[in-house]
């Protein structure tokens, strides 16, 4: 049948995602949370997230553009963007997070620049790669109509 | 004219006795679920426990602030609104479970919590949320101030039983 294949590929895209430490364990809750009701339940989400999250970078973004830093705002910034993160379970840009408060608490402003580069590769790395593992769910299509006579 | 006619009479026809039964029956099915007022400034973590709340098939009204919550429970203007018939009625809403995340910008999660406990919404259980591991001082005033439990942010559906168990509470005794 046609759609297996795809159905084999996207396990694979799938295990890769959690074996390459992108996705932890708060991932599959988001899966469990999907029914029949709400089929793209994990992809409105994580849309949700990256559109939300957008303006918490630019905010960090604007934040470490003006001398001194302001380490007590990056932080509330981050502690956002953090739990936003872990409620998707980004895993990578989470701990990415935690680092950059750590710099914040610590008043390491080269820490918390060199730290935030990091997290923007990883924030986008991961868009990248759920961008396609959703674009392939879609097409692999739900299970139950793999059958249907036209 | 004749088309408008007609269309008004269908807009404001009588449901039949049959209908009628059915809409009461979905309103009485609705005021025996319970219902959750869930608070959390974060538009993800108000998706995610909606659905979370959702799938055990719990009442769910989210809102975005402790300003919100305060304004739908009536409490925004006045310390005590006027006296209800019923514990957990006022307004017209019936609330048997408060949320509400922590940390908030205005009114946080202790603020709200407070307000609550201090108004005749005060029976209702309060599970104050966060996202991070806070000092247990923090956790500690919560509990002190009312609240029935600190949990952990992102909610898991493993931790819906906690959350029945709060909700079972609510029930008044017979």
């Amino acid at each position: 049948m046609e759609r297996n294949p795809m159905r084999r590929q996207l396990a694979i895209m799938r295990q890769s995602l959690f074996d390459q430490g992108h996705v932890d364990e708060q991932f599959v809750q988001l899966e469990e949370l999907q029914d029949d009701a709400n089929p793209n339940f994990v992809e409105e989400v994580v849309t949700l997230y990256y559109r939300d999250s957008a303006r918490i970078i630019l905010n960090i973004e604007q934040a470490l553009e003006r001398k001194p830093f302001d380490f007590r705002k990056l932080d509330a910034y981050m502690h956002q963007f953090k739990g936003s993160s872990s409620s998707i379970g980004a895993k990578k840009v989470k701990a990415e997070s935690t680092l950059f408060r750590e710099y914040c608490k610590s008043g390491n402003g080269e820490g918390c620049m060199r730290s935030f580069q990091q997290l923007k590769k990883e924030y986008a790395t991961l868009r990248k790669k759920l961008g396609a593992y959703f674009q392939l769910a879609r097409q692999a299509g739900p299970v139950e109509t793999a059958s249907r006579p036209k | 004219m004749e088309l408008m006619k007609s269309e008004n009479i269908v807009q404001d026809r009588q449901p039949q006795p049959q209908e009628e039964e059915e809409i009461m029956q979905q309103e009485e099915e609705e005021e025996q679920r319970f219902h959750v007022l869930a608070v959390d400034d974060s538009v993800i973590d108000r998706k995610l426990l909606e659905k979370l709340l959702k799938a055990s098939s719990y009442q769910v009204t989210c809102v975005e602030s402790g300003e919100k919550a305060l304004e739908y429970l009536g409490l925004l203007h006045h310390s005590s609104p006027a006296s209800s018939s019923s514990q957990h009625h006022h307004q017209g809403h019936k609330v048997n479970l408060i949320m509400t995340d922590f940390s908030m910008p205005g009114t946080s999660g202790y603020d709200l919590l407070k307000r609550i406990k201090g108004s005749s919404w005060k029976d209702v259980p309060v599970v104050v949320m966060s996202s991070e591991n806070v000092p247990s001082r923090i956790s500690i005033r919560c509990l002190e101030g009312g609240a029935e439990e600190f949990m952990l942010k992102p909610l898991q559906l493993s931790d819906l039983h906690k959350i029945q168990a709060h909700l079972l509470k609510s029930l008044p005794h017979s």
